[in-house]
């Protein structure tokens, strides 16, 4: 690799975790086999502590629409292209995964989303990635000169570098055909893409009224919360919080399921949690079977002691 | 066009504009295996194991077409299904066409990676107001179709769309982004994937699945290389070694376990 591109996704004027994870990750690249790590910054951010996750320099483009695929893509595909970029790595959040096809097409590009190795290039460029909806993986060879990867969050560590990164400036003119006429974001809540804790309830909870001890939990963990199928089939949560095969995959440290059996389409979704709690009052749950700990009782006695254990 | 205030000629002319303005509709879909198949692997971990596999429309793409077919059916449009694999996945393209879509294309190529079927895809995608798929495939997951063909296409792409509706000429979506909810709009042509929420799955009656065997179902041949990626090997998770049993009575100790010994909070 001559010059990766990361593409330093922002919310609310700071960079995101998986953003820091993100330029680890290439400054780990670039380590191994050579080359500069260069973060984009796309808006006002102040990308001045951007060397501190990695990046050799770091390039501003000043526009001041709001995200939308086409137009964002558009100056990452320019920056590539006048960087000669050789690698772009993006984080595979809702927005990484809405670029990285577009600018991958523009740049003639191969693909990647949901990385979750780094890249073994002793005979190509392979990495690893999610497939199966996370019951299985694949190690896929990327043959274009040039690559896109987009890396799931929580994936890798951040490691910090000393060093102040090269800061300009470039000014590149974008225009998009899609109009953003309201944003509505869940303030003050941890994403479930990005959370290291997710604290997840299914139908032993016996209703949508009884979800405060799963969020009680979740405040005291500095958790998500997050929920099975048939719970958001019945509209008990939203579906933004289904995790499993046919919703979101998750890849938190701690994944601590409550009243959830452990089919094998929800197992799917969480099974690359790095530990994993099933809380289960039937003792032949499949779940016991997928999980580092269990605690075979009813999600009512159970969860009040260990919402006080966590709160302590 | 008896008593029609504006003719006989007038209503021709309008009956013209409306189908000048027919709303064309493209699905692409992706055959998968059902969500309770438990994968394994062949000949050395290089090929999936099909053996017993049921297959199944995509759930995504599911809704994909169900919501294109409301929204031609409200729209006097027509909706086309394409699909790029080999003639075992026809059973399930007939299974769109029985929901109620029109026509399908077949591309007759092994649907390699994502970049292969979007660029297949692409070849026969020009003149739709709308293209739709689903959010990711349940088997690659790579979720890139979609944005693939608007730039293929140079035209927007909209992802994990969970409404889409549509007047005069603009389509207007709801959209999942990080950490909530946004309304997007945009004027045709344009490339949207589906996301749960965006409607009920069509379940196909009687009369939709005679109609489906004699509707077209055209056969293209590939006109790309599937030159971007190729699979080396495959891999299941590391199996956990064994549950550690926490006694109910003492759950409070799960909190102490799991900041001192798995160190997780």
């Amino acid at each position: 690799m001559k010059n990766i591109l990361v593409f330093a996704e922002s919310a609310d004027n700071t960079f995101k975790k998986s953003t820091q994870e993100a330029i680890s990750y290439a400054r780990e690249i670039a380590e191994t086999v050579g080359g500069t790590v260069t973060a984009l910054v796309i808006g006002a951010t102040d990308g001045s502590n951007l060397g501190n996750y990695g990046a050799h320099q770091v390039v501003s483009v000043d526009y001041a629409g709001s995200f939308t695929s086409d137009a964002y893509s558009t100056i990452i595909a320019e920056v590539a292209k006048s960087m000669q970029s050789d690698l772009l790595v993006v984080s595979n959040t809702y927005s990484g995964k809405s670029v990285a096809p577009r600018v991958a097409a523009s740049l003639d590009a191969s693909l990647a989303t949901n990385v979750i190795s780094l890249p073994v290039t002793s005979d190509g460029f392979v990495v690893k990635r999610g497939v199966f909806s996370g019951k299985a993986f694949a190690w896929v060879n990327l043959s274009k000169s040039c690559k896109v990867l987009s890396i799931t969050p929580n994936s890798f560590e951040i490691k910090t570098w000393s060093g102040d990164a090269n800061k300009s400036t470039q000014s590149i003119s974008a225009t998009s055909g899609i109009a953003v006429e309201q944003v509505n974001k869940v303030t003050g809540k941890i994403a479930l893409t990005e959370a290291e804790v997710v604290i997840s309830g299914g139908r032993g909870l016996k209703g949508p009224e009884n979800w405060g001890m799963i969020e009680e939990l979740a405040d005291a963990l500095g958790a998500a919360t997050a929920c099975s199928k048939p719970v958001s089939d019945m509209g008990w949560r939203p579906h933004s919080e289904h995790v499993g095969q046919t919703g979101i995959t998750i890849k938190p440290n701690l994944y601590i399921a409550v009243g959830i059996s452990g089919a094998i389409q929800h197992l799917a979704g969480v099974s690359s949690s790095k530990v994993i709690v099933a809380i289960n009052k039937d003792p032949e749950a499949p779940f016991f079977k997928a999980a580092d700990y269990g605690i075979v009782g009813d999600a009512f006695d159970v969860l009040p002691k260990i919402i006080a254990a966590a709160k302590n | 066009m008896q008593g029609n205030p504006i003719g006989e000629k007038g209503g021709f002319f309008l009956l013209f504009l409306r189908k000048l303005k027919r709303m064309k509709v493209l699905v692409c879909i992706s055959v998968v295996p059902d969500t309770t198949t438990k994968i394994g692997f062949i000949e050395n971990n290089t090929q999936f194991n099909t053996a017993g596999v049921q297959y199944i429309l995509n759930p995504y793409d599911e809704l994909a077409v169900t919501r294109g077919l409301e929204l031609a059916e409200a729209n006097g449009g027509s909706v086309t299904i394409v699909h790029v694999g080999k003639a075992d996945s026809e059973a399930v393209i007939r299974k769109a066409l029985s929901m109620g879509a029109n026509e399908a294309i077949r591309i007759d190529a092994e649907p390699t990676d994502a970049q292969f079927v979007a660029a297949e895809i692409a070849k026969i995608a020009g003149g739709y107001d709308l293209i739709l798929t689903g959010r990711e495939s349940i088997d690659y997951n790579s979720g890139a179709v979609g944005g693939l063909l608007g730039a293929l296409l140079g035209i927007p792409s909209v992802n994990v769309v969970t409404r889409i509706d549509y007047a005069n000429g603009t389509f207007t979506f709801d959209r999942d982004i990080d950490g909530g909810r946004e309304t997007v709009s945009c004027a045709a042509p344009v490339v949207a994937s589906a996301q749960k929420d965006l409607c009920e799955p069509r379940i196909p009656n009687m009369r939709g699945i005679m109609a489906a065997r004699t509707k077209p179902l055209q056969l293209l041949q590939p006109q790309t290389v599937a030159d971007f990626s190729a699979s080396k090997s495959y891999e299941l998770p590391t199996a956990k070694t064994g549950v550690k049993m926490i006694d109910p009575e003492n759950a409070s100790q799960l909190i102490d376990i799991l900041r001192n010994e798995a160190k997780v909070i």
